[in-house]
């Protein structure tokens, strides 16, 4: 049918790639410049997140962990963007985002800490520019926009970035935000991971909306669609994103098409929700396959190099999740105690009845 | 010094505290040019400029959600909700983000925001204009809730507010923002948050009130006086915390106490009040503690308005109920 020509509409968007999934160059001009160190460290920081995710799965499985969203699956979007900022840029996660935080530089005890629901967890060390894992799904959109305007009115060249799943992008607070950053044309980048599933329900029940992509439109900010398992394509588009609110040229949205092996969480079965063929044909498009082949062709990194980088998270993991364990328990005191500067005289009270 | 009534001093307050640290700076629906829908914010964005004093999108979440964000930066954002019964869109990041912050980062961050709103009844506004909705702040940990009553409180509560280090939500009753002048100091100053204020001494009952409602109180008392009672009249002045020693001091002086509230009866900062009391001075009771409070339905339309709201002879018959048990 033609279009009115009063009638407002938008033309599809095509994911960029760099890679194929053979690990070809297949877009050149958007490859990011990267040296060979670089480019192993971004497969070291993916090989590592897998591992890591593999043993917080096993930990939660055996009670180390409390609550706990796996990754597997969403390295290249995760890392990957997280390689793409400045260490003074401020990062708003989602729940499952923690390898954003960790990369960022969050201690990884302190994450294993959050997840056993200690608050000592969320204590970022000064000059670690994160909050913790957002559970309400949209809230951390507006908690970016508000420190993208505090960057702003500082006149600081830092960029604030924010991260919700297809799930999200249906919330209000996705829509206040964008628009707000909009409106004050605010240095923050939304990155959508588009997973395919919030939670159990698919895509198509999502949205009719032509893509998440297209959402920043109406909001008048640039919007942007990413293979989500290319690791490269992902770091493309988020530096260019920071460049242009470092720039003052305003917000982006970020749809990275990805997808995510494991369940939701802990708890959700996939079977009742998704097809063997699919899980299989989103397997083909490993985001650590890709990447080392691409790799491995320009003689960067072996099978070996996987396995000794596995070898080392392990270790780390181990080591961290001991700390974590070691750390002295939270008492409700000290809970009553973080719930204003100053304790007020009914809380110490209350507080009286757990000494 | 100046005579200021109600809106001037809390226009004031938030002057002279864009002039005193840099990191405040007041945003909400329509604050800047035209001064807020109540002129609460005339002339600062004149003063101060649109980095300081600035219109946002209609949003409530986002307001609050972008206080939330600049607060963990440094900044004491004063964030106006246009209308009381618009908190309802904002209450995640208000009651949860804003309000858990400190918390859940383990005193890494803190959310230094003062979400201020009118509220309150008898004004013949529209439908979620004015309803009472400090019991549901009141009921969530990690705010604090003021209320003033007068302009000389409102200036020195809302300058302590800005300066606090925690979340304040600040509720400004439309009635009294042009209800009288009063004596005013030009200068900063603050009234500590959490302590409340006698406004009239007596030995026979304590009524217990807070913004509009201190006013209706006093004229209550007034009443009681000419049949020989003598009440005395506490205005909270805040919520949270609840100044519970000066309610306490007063009940052991006069045995018996009323709580009035504009807000529905049920659960809310009155029910509070009086599980207090009773933990803390139930052998000093002569009586039950009683509450003059409006009926448990929505807040009415205009029609009925002004029968709803607890006024002088609901107020008088609960102090004789007390008096008389």
């Amino acid at each position: 049918m033609s279009k009115l020509p009063y009638e407002v509409h938008s033309e599809p968007v095509t994911p960029l790639s760099v890679l194929s999934p053979e690990g070809e160059v297949i877009n050149e001009a958007y490859m990011p410049n990267l040296t060979d160190e670089q480019l192993k460290e971004i497969m070291y920081r993916m090989v590592f997140t897998r591992t890591w995710d593999e043993r917080a799965v096993n930990l939660g499985r055996q009670g180390r962990l409390g609550f706990y969203a796996p990754v597997s699956g969403q390295e290249a979007s995760m890392v990957g963007s997280e390689y793409a900022l400045n260490k003074d840029d401020f990062v708003c996660p989602g729940y499952r985002d923690m390898p954003q935080i960790v990369w960022h530089g969050l201690p990884l005890y302190q994450a294993f800490l959050y997840s056993r629901g200690h608050q000592h967890g969320g204590q970022v060390p000064e000059g670690v520019h994160v909050l913790m894992p957002q559970i309400i799904i949209g809230a951390q959109i507006l908690h970016a926009t508000g420190v993208a305007m505090a960057f702003k009115k500082k006149g600081e060249k830092r960029v604030a970035i924010t991260y919700t799943g297809d799930g999200g992008s249906s919330e209000g607070d996705f829509y206040e935000g964008l628009n707000f950053a909009g409106a004050f044309k605010l240095p923050v980048i939304y990155v959508v991971q588009n997973n395919g599933y919030a939670i159990t329900t698919p895509f198509a029940k999502q949205t009719a909306a032509q893509s998440i992509a297209h959402k920043a439109l109406a909001a008048g900010v640039r919007g942007v669609q990413v293979d989500g398992m290319d690791v490269l394509a992902v770091i493309k588009a988020v530096s260019e994103a920071a460049e242009r609110g470092r720039n003052g040229e305003g917000a982006t949205l970020i749809e990275m098409i990805t997808y995510r092996f494991r369940p939701h969480s802990m708890a959700d079965d996939t079977s009742k929700y998704r097809t063997k063929d699919e899980e299989g044909e989103w397997g083909l498009k490993d985001p650590l396959t890709r990447f080392g082949k691409f790799l491995e062709k320009k003689g960067l990194w072996t099978e070996e190099d996987t396995a000794r980088v596995k070898e080392e998270a392990k270790a780390t993991v181990n080591e961290n999740i001991k700390k974590a364990e070691a750390t002295e328990k939270m008492t409700v005191g000290g809970l009553i105690d973080s719930m204003f500067e100053t304790t007020p005289a009914h809380l110490e009270a209350q507080k009286a009845d757990f000494q | 010094m100046a005579q200021m009534n109600m809106k001037e001093a809390i226009r004031d307050a938030m002057r002279v505290e864009l002039k005193n640290d840099p990191n405040v700076i007041v945003f909400g629906e329509d604050v800047g040019k035209v001064g807020g829908v109540f002129r609460a914010t005339e002339g600062l964005q004149g003063e101060f400029g649109e980095e300081r004093v600035f219109d946002t999108p209609l949003a409530e979440s986002a307001i609050a959600g972008m206080a939330v964000g600049m607060g963990i930066q440094g900044f004491r954002p004063v964030a106006e909700i246009q209308f009381v019964g618009f908190i309802y869109e904002a209450l995640d990041q208000m009651f949860v983000q804003a309000a858990r912050m400190r918390y859940r980062s383990g005193g890494r961050y803190n959310s230094p925001i003062v979400f201020r709103t009118p509220f309150g009844g008898g004004v013949k506004a529209a439908e979620l204009h004015t309803d009472s909705l400090e019991g549901l702040a009141i009921q969530t940990p990690g705010i604090k809730v003021i209320v003033p009553s007068n302009p000389y409180d409102a200036k020195g509560l809302l300058v302590a507010a800005i300066r606090d280090n925690d979340p304040v939500f600040f509720m400004e009753h439309l009635n009294l923002y042009h209800a009288f002048r009063a004596e005013v100091p030009e200068e900063a100053y603050t009234v500590e948050i959490g302590k409340a204020n006698i406004v009239r001494e007596g030995a026979d009952v304590t009524i217990i009130a807070y913004g509009l409602m201190v006013h209706t109180a006093v004229k209550a008392a007034e009443e009681l006086e000419k049949s020989g009672v003598k009440a005395e009249v506490i205005d909270l002045r805040t919520l949270l915390p609840l100044d519970i020693e000066t309610i306490v001091a007063s009940i052991q002086k006069t045995n018996r106490a009323i709580v009035v509230q504009e807000a529905q009866k049920t659960s809310g900062a009155a029910a509070e009040i009086i599980a207090q009391i009773n933990e803390n001075a139930i052998l000093h009771l002569e009586a039950p503690v009683l509450r003059v409070a409006g009926p448990d339905t929505v807040y009415p339309f205009a029609q009925v308005e002004d029968s709803w709201l607890p006024n002088v002879d609901r107020i008088v018959k609960a102090a004789n109920q007390v008096l008389n048990f």
